[in-house]
């Protein structure tokens, strides 16, 4: 039988706030352990959650964003579970009624399509603190810096129909949540997970199948692999007669497989109701309008708009506008020299990002800023230098020897443009091998690469290629 | 409405509560007896009003994203029965 496979996704972004969501308490990362935990994260009896402004303004950028609808009215409500962690025995959360509901988001396709996945909704919610099972004498470490960040939980309709196409939404949320400032998206920090929900169906029916819910995955290779996995496992089970029993799974990476979740399948009642410490938050139009008017140009939008402006393809565009900080330095680099726009893409794809993975440096504090590539861009498409001389001019500039035009002076690799002078060379490398100069003329035309690099060894590298290998010509046939 | 003893034994094991047998019976009549004012209130015809999230008709006040917190774990932690290295401990929880 052939099988399809459907999955859904909900991911946890952590919002990029500096105070919780509950309380006045920091959020930065690895902190002394309890020392970002106030009376209101540690769940004391007479303290009252107040709610983060910011957090409902990211909460509405994201949805404004994916096209969604934002609830004038919605509620927060207890999860109620039992875990160390969890130091309320609830979760404050949104269940019937999320801030941000029914959008969507475009994901592209290998072959070249795009598809249109569904948002259900997005809701506010407290993270949990972390649980530290290392050896305390056989008891459990808990840490409570982590309780109370806040999270805004993004979950997709079941439209992904692979894992290719799983890891691709994730994918785009990762870069809208990051191009909108409301999630730094690091993933090693836990600042951007996801839970699968992942179930199959044979083909052409429409009903749903069972499904179980992949826990934490928090890397795009593990999300691949846990859903693959869990597919195999589901379709393996049927086959043989079983049935998928709807429960929650953990993946190890380090075994590469998927296993239940014991402790947690009898909780799986939460008894959500609405927090009567809460109000109602009421959004009015004039509140959205305004975080509307603040959204930045989007990513797809920004893309096409790369494709029209500067002639680049839809590939090229994808990739420079995968975040808005290597977007932004690309638009201001083009902005000096917008006749080499193509030329320009390739430098920011290529050397720049090369550099930048090597050195482990981001955008922001590139060595060579967007003015600097510019600029030496600009020299190699007037022709000053060749493009092999220029990537010895970026690393010169990566290594602070100053801009471009300053880095050709000092070492003089100025192109040889004067053609009396490289005729001169032309012929004497010609007259000093007689032999390949007689074997071209009878034919063997390859050897032109053996005089092009000739004349380049005599000129450092200097010569102009294509003027080289115009004047050769001229003198051997 | 009736519940059954499991169903009893099932919420009770949910809110960390510990019966015996005669607690169950016992708990089982009281719960029934609250359903029943909930099964009343259900049969009043609520089509179009809108379900109260709150007794007070207000909306939640924000505060700005400032920190102003300030550590105070040693004072917090005087009331937990045991600490390390600035954790919690609490009886080993598995997954």
């Amino acid at each position: 039988m052939r099988w399809e496979t459907v999955i859904g996704l909900e991911i946890h972004a952590q919002l990029s706030t500096r105070s919780k969501i509950f309380s006045g308490s920091a959020t930065t990362y690895g902190a002394a352990p309890n020392t970002q935990a106030s009376l209101v994260d540690l769940g004391y009896p007479g303290v009252l959650p107040v709610l983060n402004a910011e957090v409902v303004r990211m909460a509405i950028r994201f949805g404004l964003a994916t096209g969604c609808s934002i609830a004038p009215r919605s509620v927060f409500a207890r999860k109620n579970y039992f875990y160390p962690d969890l130091p309320k025995g609830y979760q404050i959360s949104q269940y019937e009624l999320p801030i941000v509901h029914g959008g969507s988001l475009d994901i592209d396709l290998p072959e070249g399509s795009r598809k249109r996945i569904g948002i259900t909704r997005a809701h506010l919610e407290e993270d949990a603190g972390k649980s530290l099972h290392e050896d305390f004498h056989g008891m459990t470490g808990i840490d409570l810096n982590r309780a109370g960040t806040p999270l805004l939980e993004i979950v997709s309709e079941p439209d992904l129909r692979s894992p290719e196409e799983a890891v691709a939404y994730m994918r785009r949320i990762h870069q809208l949540v990051r191009w909108l400032g409301i999630c730094d998206g690091n993933m090693q920090e836990g600042s951007f997970r996801c839970d699968a929900n992942v179930s199959i169906r044979p083909h052409g029916e429409t009903r749903l199948g069972t499904r179980t819910e992949l826990k934490n995955l928090n890397s795009f290779r593990f999300i691949d692999r846990a859903i693959r996995h869990e597919v195999e496992r589901q379709i393996e089970l049927v086959e043989d007669g079983g049935q998928v029993v709807q429960e929650t799974r953990l993946y190890d990476p380090e075994r590469d497989v998927t296993r239940p979740m014991r402790s947690k399948e009898e909780a799986n009642d939460y008894r959500y109701f609405p927090d009567p410490d809460l109000l109602p938050v009421i959004i009015e139009p004039a509140t959205i309008e305004a975080i509307r008017a603040g959204l930045p140009e989007l990513p797809t939008a920004r893309r096409e708009r790369f494709v029209h402006a500067y002639g680049l393809s839809d590939y090229d565009a994808g990739v420079l506008t995968a975040s808005r900080e290597l977007a932004d330095y690309y638009e201001a680099a083009v902005a000096a020299v917008p006749a080499a726009a193509k030329l320009l893409a390739n430098w920011t794809m290529g050397e720049l990002t090369a550099a930048l993975k090597r050195d482990a440096v981001e955008i922001a504090d590139s060595r060579v800023d967007a003015r600097a590539l510019a600029g030496l861009v600009a020299r190699i498409h007037d022709e000053t230098i060749s493009g092999k001389i220029a990537k010895e001019v970026f690393e010169a500039m990566w290594a602070g020897e100053g801009d471009a035009d300053s880095v050709i002076e000092a070492r003089g690799l100025k192109q040889i443009t004067d053609t009396g002078a490289l005729e001169a060379i032309v012929a004497e490398v010609v007259a000093a091998h007689p032999g390949q100069a007689a074997e071209y003329r009878a034919g063997k035309h390859k050897l032109m690469g053996f005089f092009v690099g000739q004349v380049m060894k005599r000129t450092q590298g200097k010569a102009n290629p294509a003027q080289v290998n115009a004047l050769i010509k001229a003198v051997l046939e | 409405m009736s519940l059954t003893n499991d169903q009893v034994r099932g919420i009770a094991r949910l809110a960390r509560l510990s019966l015996d047998e005669a607690e169950v019976a016992e708990v089982a009549d009281k719960l029934a007896s609250i359903l029943g004012m909930v099964d009343q209130l259900q049969a009043t015809d609520t089509a179009g009003v809108v379900p109260m999230a709150h007794p007070l008709d207000a909306a939640q006040q924000l505060r700005a994203d400032e920190v102003i917190e300030t550590d105070h774990r040693e004072e917090y932690q005087r009331n937990a029965p045991l600490t390390e290295q600035g954790l919690y401990l609490v009886p080993r929880v598995v997954e």
